[in-house]
């Protein structure tokens, strides 16, 4: 086990080095002048940018220049905005909580609703109960992300304001240490617009893993022992049929971590998502380096964890 | 006081593609501490009849009696079975590969059961499981019961399930194929544990097999099985030395060792019969080289045939035509079947 995670500790650098090595490639290589300009600032003179491209290291070898990148990302700086010159640092100090928090929300009101269903799905095939959790399903699977988001500001804001009853914000967000009922209330239409969809995935993903497995062999044997049915559907159903749950999760949440895009921007939530589209729109190189890099890092750090995880819940993985 | 007896047992299946009729009507009866062979071909309802009793078949419309000890399953709650399953009744399967839990120790799987069933502390069910890895022949079992099922071989994994069936000393164990998937060598180790654990603990087998030789090796009684519905029923030596029914006659020609000093093999003609409907005539009617008219009437019930007690056949020919002398060439037979009419 601990063989195991040490290799997957490796690995992760490795690919975690690749990464910010083709970043790297794509943003910084190229004419020293041209490049000192992108990142010197939008009013910058010619004093600023001959001061950009000391700060970049332009005038040194590529393979110096790359290492004095990686030294700034090691110690947690990301350079400056290019709009404003702040460091990018403290934006994606500002926007990770925001995303994280919808995520985090999120993933708990998903599991919360597609595993009870998928499993009731799952224990009664083909009754009225699987039928309504299919119905469920399919509604939300085939509603677009920013369809339902409009749907709730219309239902939840819209109406209610006009009925009198502001209980919901439109937009906006909240810090979990200014206001936990205010950061709620922002969340609360977000984490639903983002959790229903998930949740009918999951749904789906849970039903499908467990049939799968309560027609084992070993769940005849466990009945076999006269073990209850709600230990062979726990104990010995749920727990095998988790796995590939797991996995979605990891890929799911590193995915979102790197920003809810849509949710964002239907919610007006200054996330990483934000971030990174209003970065993209106002070609600000310097931050969508940043926000491509940390991206890939979720995604890469969150399959790390989804192996290490895997190797807990089975032993054919841990024992290999 | 037979131990099991189940009488007309049916079950079938209501699928998308119509009813399938596993079992149409089976009959068979253990006796404490003996073993049972329940031999028939490949889809002949063998699985399905063992575990429609246990309540395994889910699904399934059962109708039928299965008196264990009088006391008829078939009438009991899912709570009651689950108190007999795993206690009073244990099974063990054809695939050892897949049968056990990937993910729980072995030394946990067959705990418990035990903790389910008994008052035992986590520590004396443990301290039970290496006990009977032991008994089952698993080298350094105080060890092996913290490894997981993916860490054993398949003749081991089948040695574990056999001590799993064990750990609650049931009054029978019904051993669905279990040496099927093995290879040779670890089929006889099997069989002769499977033996051995039965004479020490006293309690009675089913085993179901297509295998005939193994049948003949440890079984006291045997019930051939087609179609969903019980052909002959003897003791072992009266159903190799005297069969009555052509089927049993014809699976004995079919085995090498029985086909005599010509060596020549005699598979048995043609299919068996659809199990999307009821069979109202004898199952075996269409590939049968003696069928007579009343055959097609009606299924034949068992009969007493032979010399010795207990030996019954499902077939209308004389109850004194015994024995594979009395199978004539299929020419022959042909002519007496003409004859006769
Ligand atoms: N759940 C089910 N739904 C529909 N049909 C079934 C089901 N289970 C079994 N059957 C059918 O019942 C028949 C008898 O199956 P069974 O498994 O009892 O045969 P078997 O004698 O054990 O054969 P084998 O030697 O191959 O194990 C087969 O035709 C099978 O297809
Ligand atoms: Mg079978």
């Amino acid at each position: 086990m601990i063989r195991l995670v040490a290799r997957r500790l490796v690995y992760l650098v490795l690919v975690l080095i690749v990464i910010t090595f083709l970043t790297y490639v794509v943003f910084f290589v190229g004419n020293p002048n041209d490049l000192a300009a992108r990142f010197a600032g939008r009013d910058a003179g010619p004093a600023q940018i001959r001061d950009a491209a000391v700060r970049l290291g332009l005038n040194h070898g590529f393979w110096y220049q790359y290492w004095h990148y990686l030294v700034g990302l090691l110690h947690g700086s990301f350079g400056l905005d290019f709009q404003n010159q702040v460091p990018i640092n403290s934006e994606i100090a500002r926007a990770f909580p925001v995303t994280a928090s919808l995520v985090v929300g999120s993933v708990v009101i998903w599991l919360l609703i597609g595993i009870p269903i998928g499993i009731m799905s799952a224990t009664h095939p083909r009754t009225l109960r699987d039928r309504a959790g299919t119905t469920f399903a399919l509604t939300f699977l085939s509603m677009p992300t920013f369809v339902l988001g409009v749907l709730f500001l219309l239902v939840f804001y819209y109406y209610l304001t006009r009925a009198g009853l502001s209980w919901f914000p439109a937009a906006g967000y909240v810090g979990i240490t200014t206001s936990p009922g205010q950061w709620f209330l922002h969340l609360i239409l977000p984490w639903l617009t983002l959790a229903l969809v998930q949740a009918a995935i999951y749904t789906r993903l849970i039903r499908g893993s467990l049939l799968d497995v309560l027609g084992e062999d070993y769940i005849r044997t466990a009945r076999a022992k006269g073990l209850s049915r709600r230990t062979v559907i726990y104990k010995h159903g749920v727990r095998a049929a988790l796995t590939p749950v797991v996995t979605q999760l990891g890929i799911d949440v590193g995915t979102l971590l790197a920003g809810a895009f849509v949710t964002e921007r239907v919610f007006g939530l200054p996330g990483l998502g934000q971030l990174a589209l209003n970065a993209i729109g106002a070609a600000d190189l310097p931050v969508v380096a940043a926000v491509v890099v940390l991206a890939a890092s979720f995604i890469v750090i969150m399959n790390t964890i989804v192996d290490i995880v895997y190797a807990l819940l089975d032993p054919r993985v841990r024992l290999a | 006081m037979s131990l099991l007896e189940v009488r007309d047992l049916r079950v079938s299946f209501d699928t998308d593609d119509g009813t399938v009729y596993a079992v149409q009507g089976m009959s068979f009866s253990v006796e404490p501490g003996q073993t049972l062979g329940i031999v028939g071909e490949s889809g002949s309802g063998k699985s399905v009849a063992t575990q429609a009793i246990m309540g395994l078949t889910p699904g399934a419309t059962i109708t039928g009696e299965a008196k264990l000890e009088g006391v008829d399953l078939l009438a009991m709650s899912e709570r009651e079975l689950e108190a007999i399953r795993g206690s009073q009744v244990s099974l063990i399967f054809q695939d050892p590969l897949t049968s056990l839990h990937p993910l729980y120790r072995v030394g946990h799987q067959i705990a418990e059961a035990m903790r389910v069933h008994s008052q035992v502390t986590k520590a004396q069910a443990e301290d039970r499981a290496i006990d009977l890895l032991g008994q089952v022949g698993i080298p350094e079992p105080a060890r092996r019961v913290r490894d997981y099922p993916h860490q054993f071989s398949g003749g081991m994994r089948q040695r574990v399930m056999i001590a799993m069936a064990l750990a609650l000393e049931p009054k029978l164990i019904i051993a669905d194929e279990p040496t099927t998937a093995l290879d040779v060598t670890v089929q006889a180790q099997i069989l002769e544990l499977l033996a051995r654990m039965q004479r020490d603990y006293q309690t009675a087998v089913i085993l179901i097999t297509h295998d005939l030789g193994v049948v003949a090796d440890v079984a006291d009684e045997v019930v051939i099985m087609y179609a969903g519905r019980p052909m002959e029923r003897a003791g072992v030596e009266a159903a190799f030395v005297e069969p009555h029914h052509p089927y049993t006659q014809g699976l004995l020609q079919s085995i090498p060792s029985y086909s005599g000093r010509t060596g020549k093999l005699r598979p048995i003609k043609g299919y068996p019969p659809s199990l999307m409907r009821q069979i109202n005539e004898c199952p075996f009617a269409s590939r049968c080289p003696y069928v007579h008219d009343e055959c097609r009437v009606a299924p034949p019930p068992l009969k007493p045939v032979g010399t010795k007690p207990g030996h019954l056949s499902a077939c209308v020919l004389p109850a004194d035509r015994v024995g594979l002398s009395a199978a004539a060439p299929e020419g022959a037979a042909a002519g007496a079947g003409a004859a006769e009419q």
